[in-house]
């Protein structure tokens, strides 16, 4: 059974359906901006469809249904299992991949808006077998313990590293802010980024 | 104990080093290792060394149970209670069998299953399916049609009190005691939805009150916190006709297969269980669970392995949790200080579990002539509770440390003072002096005594924590003819390092360099290690390790004798070489060495021995030791009158642990157990809206941990506090790192603002309420 359901047919049904009337003003903006500009915009799903993922320098072809987050693309169809999924909706960072350098939620990411976008998760952060210094600071300083949120925090600290030549232990803490960790690993991880925002410096 | 001619005399070091060590003689079996000296005289042990599996974890390369796929598995979901009291009438899964992708439909709380028709907690498992994907799989639950007939229920522990309210269960279902040996033991009265009271006493508690010239006493309450593992409860079960396997997130292997083998008859040898990356556990990973029966019987059913992941929603709902409690406290104590009688009434609720209660800190952490308890757990329609890092003596320690506070300021003593009058152990003796130093306890003032809307305050509390042993603990060393090593157990890595720790301990005994030493834990195929629960991984399986790497080592250097021309008890094995130790130019590389072997490896299995002073009681597998593991931790705050925010600015933190092994890993375990802590004071809440029973808060957005910003500096000390007891003489660190934090913060906040919060968590509605400037019980 296959609903083809576009974008501009959904608002008009919930802008009929929906009572309050700041509602269909909104709804009604949005479908005249929808019938000038995207009135033969292809329709996506409910089947899988087929993208292809820049991923860590590599573009990958996969097929995922359009409601396939990213993180669920990377650690199923691409294997990719080192992004991790531990609340599922945003709230702990642990799947923070980087999309075009900058750390996003990848379990809030659907595959098929990353487009072009070059993804970059873990598994990609290390260079011929160097470790980024972020990942060798969080070894010597014991920045990890289970490790199920060290992936993201590495890449948020990574990223933090990459973009700012001398962060504080503050900068670090707004990096990692919405990040979870349940052993309590903190403090390591503030200690090994800024130290190695001074290897990379040097 | 070894029996007459089986041991040798052997001189220990014990006592604190920072203090004074003394020397004690002890027997040690004859195929044990000689007296390990203190840390300052050994190469790999104590000394701050990186876990081994850091690369992996930090490359994303460790693989944890969620990330296991074997060929044609299935995903598999569990449909789940929406009732907090409920009788299935009948359940139909018809359609969901009929769902494309569907391979397996279990129905759990059906009315074919005697006993297991009435549901008692929203969460409560009902059915579960196993397909293809897990999106055929969540399609499926949708279809199955449970009819449902609700019951009443009580969610809230006070009201379950009441001998009117809706019984949770009747006497024949309500469970007896737990196994842990918590308070609830089998044969305590059921009234309503009270089991107990659990009674404990010593000597003449009613003589006690009577001498005392003070006496103090409150009520102190604790929430209900989760253990929010940030990777799920996750397995992937393999069921074949020549056994099964099983990959679990798990704080035991050995355990599970134990269980596994009871649970579906299977003998021992047809059932394996394994776990590489293990993501946290916390008390709550201990045992195969709900979810690990209902995915074995998925695959069975299925005759294809079958993962089950929890979702963050199942996790907070019935994955367990800290149970909630409320004690009573009476503190009778002389002018001087010295305690003449305490009594402790305690009701605690693990929803529809047992073992809630907390008198062991009570009962034994100070110096006191007469005692009395009296513990209840009260069944709710809830999910069932489970140990929690520090059970028991965490909310025992929210009362006890408070009420000694309260008791100093009667007795105008300071609290440091009052314990050192009234604690018997020198080991937090030891750490009071030092943890004082650190924090500048002599800054401390007179509660409330800051002028201005942000109050400082100091606070200090105690931690007490039984040394537990696993006496089924087994560790295997091998030494390959090309100078390689392994060294084997089936002891899991929750994120500890234990892995590292052995490798250390192997390592200081051939010689050689932790990296030297290839691990292979956390699979049942290996030696039988001892569970990561009751901070005792580390007692139970590194003396093992330590002999069997001794004895090793005794045979690889009967074959270096010969060709070094020396005896063998006149040889050692350091710095990567085997020599002689009168002659340390007499050598050959440990390569060299073992190429000698006439086969191509050395194999020794040890086995975790009693403790060479003998423990203090022995429960089947486990052991407690003589000497109990401490801490004490000081708390500075600045709470922010106007808003109610309590800000936890520094904790210092002085544990001990027997002989530190690793500083480097004992320092990340002991700021998380502070994290914790710090977490329970403040922030965590498991809410239960009372009209439907539903947790309100299942997720980890408005289930509130403490994150980056709330992390005050945290100082760790570590004492090294030899016993003599072991080839190691080393203990845990996990739980005793968790107890004292949360009352440490309520001391220091009533220093602050002078209101003293006996209810967790002390949230900012809180604060304000207890200075009165909004209205209470909001």
């Amino acid at each position: 059974m296959q609903h083809e359901l576009s974008r501009r047919s959904f608002l008009q049904r919930s802008a009929l359906t929906t009572a309050g009337a700041s509602m269909i003003e909104v709804a009604s903006a949005l479908i005249g901006q929808a019938a000038a500009e995207t009135v033969d915009l292809p329709v996506a799903g409910p089947d899988p469809v087929p993208i292809a993922l820049m991923v860590n320098g590599e573009s990958r072809a996969l097929a995922v249904e359009p409601r396939m987050t990213l993180a669920e693309a990377l650690r199923g169809p691409l294997g990719l299992t080192g992004t991790k999924i531990a609340c599922d909706r945003g709230a702990c960072s642990a799947c923070t991949v980087w999309l075009d350098g900058v750390p996003v939620a990848s379990c809030m990411t659907l595959a098929i808006d990353v487009g072009a976008g070059a993804v970059t998760t873990v598994e990609g952060l290390a260079r011929n077998g160097e470790l980024h210094p972020v990942q060798a600071a969080f070894i010597e300083h014991d920045a990890l313990q289970c490790g199920f949120c060290t992936p993201g925090m590495v890449m948020s600290c990574a990223a933090l590293v990459e973009r700012t030549p001398h962060p504080t232990a503050e900068d670090v803490e707004a990096a990692i802010s919405g990040h979870l960790c349940r052993c309590g690993t903190y403090p390591h991880v503030v200690a090994a980024t800024l130290a190695a925002a001074k290897v990379e410096k040097a | 104990m070894a029996a007459e001619g089986m041991t040798r005399a052997e001189k220990f070091p014990r006592g604190i080093a920072s203090v004074e060590l003394g020397e004690v003689e002890r027997q040690v079996p004859l195929d044990e290792p000689p007296a390990l000296p203190p840390n300052a005289a050994l190469s790999s042990i104590g000394k701050p060394t990186p876990r081994q599996n850091g690369r992996a974890k930090v490359t994303g390369a460790t693989r944890y149970t969620v990330d296991v796929t074997l060929p044609g598995m299935l995903h598999g979901r569990i449909l789940r209670s929406p009732l907090p009291n409920a009788e299935v009438r009948a359940i139909d899964v018809s359609a969901a069998q009929r769902y494309p992708g569907v391979r397996s439909v279990l129905v759990i709380a059906g009315p074919e299953h005697q006993g297991a028709v009435t549901v008692r907690y929203v969460g409560a498992p009902v059915a579960a399916v196993a397909a293809v994907s897990m999106a055929a799989a969540e399609e499926a639950l949708r279809l199955i049609r449970v009819d449902y007939k609700p019951l009443p229920f009580v969610v809230d522990m006070e009201k379950a009190r009441d001998p009117a309210a809706p019984p949770v269960f009747d006497k024949a279902s309500a469970p007896q005691g737990h196994p842990s040996g918590f308070p609830a033991a089998p044969g305590l009265p059921l009234n309503g939805n009270v089991r107990g009271p659990a009674r404990d006493s010593r000597g003449d508690p009613a003589r006690g009150f009577a001498e005392a010239d003070v006496i103090v006493e409150g009520d102190y309450r604790t929430q209900v916190q989760t253990h929010c593992c940030l990777e799920p409860h996750a397995i992937v079960a393999d069921w074949r006709t020549d056994g099964l396997t099983v990959h679990m997130s798990t704080q035991f292997t050995a355990g599970v297969r134990h269980e596994l083998a009871e649970a579906f008859g299977l003998p021992l040898n047809r059932v394996r269980v394994i776990v590489d990356g293990m993501g946290g556990g916390f008390g709550s990973k201990s045992a195969l669970g709900n979810y690990g029966r209902i995915a074995v019987n998925l695959s069975r059913q299925a005759q294809a392995p079958v993962r089950l992941v929890l979702d963050r929603q199942e996790e907070q709902m019935d994955s367990g949790n800290r149970p909630g409690t409320w004690q009573h406290l009476r503190i009778g104590a002389r002018r001087d200080g010295s305690l003449t009688a305490i009594s402790l009434t305690s009701y605690g609720t693990a929803g529809v579990a047992v073992g809630a209660g907390m008198g062991n800190m009570a009962q034994a952490l100070y110096t006191c002539p007469d005692f009395e308890s009296a513990q209840h757990d009260v069944f709710t329609n809830a999910g069932p509770g489970c140990a929690m890092r520090g059970p028991g003596n965490t909310p025992g320690a929210w009362g006890l440390e408070q009420a000694i506070d309260e008791l100093a300021e009667r007795l105008s003593m300071d609290p440091l003072t009052l314990r050192d009058r009234i604690d018997p152990s020198p080991v937090r003796r030891e750490e009071r002096r030092i943890g004082a130093e650190r924090i500048g306890w002599q800054r401390r003032h007179a509660p409330g005594a800051d002028s201005g809307s942000l109050k400082r305050g100091l606070g200090v509390a105690q931690s007490l924590w039984g040394a537990n042993i696993q006496i089924n603990s087994a560790c295997e060393v091998r030494v390959m003819r090309d100078g390689s090593v392994e060294v084997l157990s089936s002891v899991q890595d929750i994120g500890t390092g234990i892995g590292t720790v052995l490798a250390q301990v192997v390592a200081e005994v051939l010689g050689l360099q932790p990296a030297d030493i290839t691990v292979r834990i956390g699979d049942t195929e290996f030696p039988a290690g001892p569970p990561s629960y009751g901070s005792r991984t580390t007692a139970s399986v590194t003396p093992p390790a330590r002999t069997a790497a001794w004895r090793v080592l005794q045979s690889l250097l009967r074959e270096a004798a010969l060709a070094l021309n020396a005896a063998p008890e006149d040889l050692a094995a350091r710095g990567g070489r085997i020599l002689v130790r009168a002659e340390p130019s007499r050598s050959m590389s440990f390569g060299e060495a073992t190429a000698l072997l006439r086969t191509d490896r050395l194999a020794e299995i040890a086995s975790r021995s009693d403790d060479y002073g003998g423990f203090r009681r022995r429960m089947g597998d486990a052991a407690l030791a003589q000497q109990d593991l401490g801490g004490v931790q000081f708390a500075e705050v600045a709470v922010d009158t106007e808003t109610g925010i309590v800000r936890v600015e520094r904790v210092v933190a002085v544990q001990d642990c027997g002989r530190p092994m690793n500083p480097l890993l004992i320092e990340s375990q002991v700021q998380g157990g502070v994290l914790m802590g710090l977490s329970y004071a403040l922030f965590e809440d498991r809410i239960l809206d009372q009209h439907t029973g539903r947790m309100v808060n299942p997720n980890l957005e408005q289930y509130k941990l403490a994150g980056p910003r709330e992390t005050p500096t945290i100082d760790v000390v570590v004492l090294e506090n030899y016993q003599a007891q072991s080839a190691t003489d080393a203990y845990g660190i996990a739980e005793p790192a968790n107890i004292a934090t949360a009352p440490a913060i309520a001391n220091a906040v009533y220093n602050a603002i002078g209101v003293r919060l006996r209810s967790l968590p002390m949230t900012p509605a809180a604060i304000l309420a207890a200075l009165g400037k909004v209205p209470a019980g909001s």
